[in-house]
């Protein structure tokens, strides 16, 4: 396959960004889409030019660090899939292919394609979790939990962390992000001594950070690899709610 | 070249094997709470073994700083864990126990591994099991909602527990969480996109670390009381492999080139289950679970040469191979013995799919069994993954799977007190070599990790600050200057060359060359062609290296550039240790040593023992240290699974 690519180049945080164009030949339809930018990469490199920046690890659409907008779209046209899980196949021969990072306040840009996210560990830091410290567990047949609350809990815990929701949203929302981590702990027994902290102080941690709020527009669910439902939204608004009344009686 | 008669002291506890953790816990150093802040602990890595060290540490009251090159260290490899993860729990009633997954992983090894470090691992797998539900992990349970329990490779208990196909991102997910919250609580700094490119040792202990911060370029000094060191396998060094694009041997590669010793480099893991290369672009391979190996049943036609689909070959025309060589394991024969097969079946021509280098895994009969429901509720999204990989339906035609790079037990010498022969540096999780002798058995890298970070380092840790009691070192002591000084001029060189190849050229060369060398079957002619041809592509790579930009800004072809140097220097000891190494062990296949049937033959008396490489400097060849290993409560036997 022969493609044009629009690429969006930035030096750094600092610099302006703007769209470069470029063509590959000969790609495989059976090549993955960061294996054709591999070889875009591979023509640059050879003829002494900077490569193109862009995070990628495990490539089998776990790890969370790939983030390109195709298209327009977080993670491209494939549904409930990472980018590195996209074939080439799903695309034809001439087809021109705009490939720009996640943009959002929160996200800023670091190089090219490449933005930082560390806004979403801070969340986590602010109450994702379960404070247990090591060595002290009993024994864990102690705690039979109903299936149906741990299938639940799986779920919203297979969330990886890509910030494709925060990029697909007009309003940078991070609201899908926080409500999987909040479901997952509030579905369990071990997850309810710290229930309506964590709550309110993830949500206030995500405003910190300079994402916008959730309008409904569902956007984020459309794009989640994972495919996380949008329904966890309003669960985590009623846990909010709740830790708020709480709170203040 | 006569190995040097060991100075390695394995510190092993005295007494009998149940007692010898007790016995070392009894009898170790404490360092008091107020004391603990007093002490800087460097961790690079964050994945389960790097992050449940950093988050435990921070519990305790040390102050940590951790490193990973991820963007977050919730990215780290473990995440790709897809199986399970073992535990003696019994919790199924079959008969398990502490002891017998003690043997099973003695014996999966093939009788090559440190016993005393293997029973302390299955003794403390209970304990984790009860950790990570306590953190929330979303294990799979039964209806009645205790937690259900799968089989594994080598093993004919069921005691592998698992969260759908995501096992490691579960529990790393619970690693992570853990550190989060120390991070939140300031007893842990995190640095993420950092690299770690040195280890600082003055005195002859390890007392700092160099790191490169990945977006901007600079370089900083680390002085600590202990470096920990986390950073997970080398199996990248035959370029196609399951690992992540990041995996690297840099960092313990590094710490071998400033005095750690490294330990059976030729021992890796090649997956059986991996879905088959299909050009020459590829940049990395998948795994398929081996958990699919419960129901799906590998198969080859009997006659070479056979173009026909599937299902246009009838039964009595099918090899199910493994079936029938192995009768008692079958299809669940361990990974090294499912691997070697399914190359020997290629050998015969008698390989299907792209260039006939792969074999059907296939779930007809499972379907039939069970239902298409169960087996999609059981296997759903491996299928899925299968699927948009191949653009074929496993649910209507078999899987084809072959065998890949995916794990390496070799790694950085350590002692049962995890840590190597340079004072101060302990390693953990698959940077080590300690647990898995010659073969890893499934689902048991992820105990391994999380029993070195959660429970092992703690105490072994305290027990060196509160005895040694290392005297502070500060950046400005000149170690860490000429340090910094070597590692400023590489990265100078690298950016100079200017030649016409990239890195990753070079890696798919020499990955090349490792898997037809040094893969799954060696022979001392093919080393020794490979030991010819390394410096040969090494010194290619120096000549005609491209890495375009500066070192002061985000530089994604200088990272891989510093990887690639390391993989073309370490390749080198992996090949003349599996030279040295002359027999056949677990993933370790000397083509001249094996049964008429093609068992692999081990040579107790001259080779019952682990090779510690010690480097001498540049060109100078390594020396060998062994550590003699004695197996007081396990006969050596031949391992048989027919
Ligand atoms: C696809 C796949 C599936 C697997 N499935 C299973 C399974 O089902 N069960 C099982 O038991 N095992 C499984 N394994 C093996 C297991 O996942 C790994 O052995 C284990 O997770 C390794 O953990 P670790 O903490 O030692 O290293 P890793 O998780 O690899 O972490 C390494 C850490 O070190 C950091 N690091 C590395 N180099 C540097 C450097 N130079 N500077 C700074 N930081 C650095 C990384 O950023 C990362 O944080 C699987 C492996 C693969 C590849
Ligand atoms: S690279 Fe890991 S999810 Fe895409």
């Amino acid at each position: 396959m022969n493609l044009t690519l629009h690429v969006w180049r930035q030096k750094n945080a600092q610099a302006d960004g703007r769209l470069e164009t470029y063509n590959v030949a000969d790609i495989s339809p059976d090549s993955s889409f960061l294996e054709m930018l591999d070889e875009l990469n591979e023509q640059l490199l050879t003829s002494g030019q900077e490569p193109v920046a862009f995070d990628s690890d495990c490539r089998e659409g776990i790890c969370g660090m790939c983030s390109l907008v195709i298209n327009g779209v977080p993670h491209g046209p494939d549904r409930g899939a990472t980018v590195c899980q996209l074939h080439m196949r799903k695309f034809t021969d001439g087809d021109a292919i705009w490939i720009e990072p996640w943009r959002a306040k929160a996200f800023p840009v670091l190089k090219d394609l490449i933005c930082d996210r560390t806004s979403f560990d801070r969340i986590i830091q602010a109450g994702g979790y379960v404070s247990v410290n090591t060595g002290s567990a009993q024994d864990a047949n102690a705690l039979p939990i109903a299936k149906p609350a741990a299938d639940k809990a799986f779920e919203a815990a297979t969330c990886i962390g890509c910030g494709a929701c925060v990029a697909a949203c007009k309003n940078a929302s991070a609201m899908l992000f926080v409500s999987a981590k909040v479901v997952h702990l509030a579905e369990l027994p071990q997850g309810q001594a710290e229930r309506q902290k964590r709550a309110k102080d993830m949500v206030q941690q995500m405003d910190t950070e300079g994402f916008g709020n959730c309008t409904n527009q569902y956007e984020c669910e459309a794009v989640c690899p994972k495919e996380i439902p949008a329904d966890f939204i309003a669960t985590l608004n009623r846990e909010y709610v709740r830790a708020g009344v709480t709170a203040s009686e | 070249m006569t190995p040097r008669n060991s100075t390695l002291d394995a510190r092993v506890p005295p007494g009998p094997l149940e007692n010898k953790w007790e016995r070392f816990r009894r009898d170790m150093k404490l360092v008091n709470p107020a004391n603990k802040r007093k002490h800087k602990i460097l961790v690079v890595g964050s994945g389960l073994a790097g992050g449940s060290a950093a988050a435990t540490l921070g519990e305790l009251g040390y102050e940590v700083d951790c490193f990973c090159f991820q963007d977050s260290p919730r990215r780290a490899h473990s995440i790709a864990a897809q199986g399970g993860i073992n535990a003696g729990k019994n919790y199924q009633g079959d008969g398990d126990s502490v002891w017998r997954l003690f043997y099973d992983t003695v014996k999966g090894g093939d009788f090559r591994s440190r016993e005393a470090n293997v029973h302390r691992l299955a003794l403390l797998s209970r304990n984790i099991i009860d950790q990570c539900v306590a953190q929330g992990v979303p294990f799979a349970r039964e209806y009645g909602g205790l937690l259900a329990n799968r089989s594994f490779g080598g093993a004919q208990v069921s005691r592998t527990f698992y969260a759908r196909g995501q096992t490691g991102q579960q529990l790393l997910l619970g690693a992570y969480q853990a550190l989060e919250r120390q991070i939140g609580a300031g007893q842990v700094k995190m640095h993420s996109r950092t690299e770690l490119l040195d280890v600082v040792v003055v005195d002859g202990r390890a007392r700092g670390i160099l790191t490169r911060d990945l977006v901007t370029g600079r370089v900083s000094r680390w002085a600590g009381d202990a470096v920990v060191m986390a950073t997970g396998g080398y199996g990248r060094v035959f370029y196609l492999s399951t690992n992540a694009m990041g995996c690297n041997v840099t960092a313990t590669y590094r710490a071998y080139k400033r005095g750690a010793f490294f330990a059976n480099p030729c021992y890796t893991q090649i997956h059986p289950t991996c879905i088959p290369v299909h050009g020459e672009k590829q940049s990395k391979l998948t795994l398929m679970s081996e958990s699919l190996r419960n129901d799906g049943r590998i198969w080859v036609p009997k006659k070479a040469g056979d173009n026909r689909a599937p299902d246009q070959i009838p039964e009595d025309e099918r090899d199910y191979y493994l079936e029938r060589k192995y009768p008692s394991f079958g299809n669940l024969a361990p990974r090294d013995i499912a691997s070697r097969s399914a190359k020997e079946a290629c050998d015969d021509g008698r390989g299907v799919g792209h260039g006939r280098r792969g074999v059907f895994l296939d779930f007809r009969d499972a379907i039939q069994r069970l239902g298409q429901d169960e087996i999609e509720a059981r296997y759903g999204n491996l299928f899925d993954m299968y699927r948009r990989i191949t653009d074929e339906n496993p649910y209507q035609s078999p899987m084809r799977i072959y065998p890949a790079s995916h794990y390496t037990m070799g790694g950085l010498w350590v002692d049962y007190h995890l840590m190597s022969n340079l004072k101060g540096l302990f390693v953990l999780g698959e940077a080590n070599f300690s647990d898995h002798g010659a073969n890893r058995l499934g689902a048991s890298a992820l105990m391994q990790g999380l029993a070195d970070g959660y429970f092992v380092i703690p105490d072994t840790l305290g027990h060196y600050l509160g005895g040694d009691k290392p005297e502070p070192v500060s950046t400005d002591h000149p170690e860490f200057k000429r340090c910094e000084d070597e590692l400023h001029d590489k990265v100078k060189t690298l950016l100079s060359i200017k030649g016409k190849r990239s890195p990753a050229s070079f890696h798919r060369e020499l990955g090349l060359v490792m898997w037809e060398k040094c893969g799954m079957a060696r022979t001392a002619a093919g080393l020794k062609e490979a030991l010819k041809k390394i410096p040969e592509i090494r010194a290619e790579f120096w000549e005609n290296l491209s890495v375009p930009g500066t070192n002061a800004e985000f530089n994604q072809s200088l990272e891989e550039a510093g990887r690639v140097a390391d993989f073309l220097e370490f390749a080198e000891l992996m090949c003349l240790d599996a030279l040295t190494r002359d027999e056949s062990c677990g993933g370790h296949f000397r083509e001249e040593h094996q049964t008429k049937d093609g068992e692999a033959v081990r040579n107790d008396k001259d080779f019952c023992h682990a090779s510690a490489w010690e480097h001498k400097g540049p060109g100078q060849p390594p020396v060998e240290h062994r550590e003699k290993l004695e197996f007081e409560n396990v006969a050596l036997a031949t391992r048989s699974y027919k």
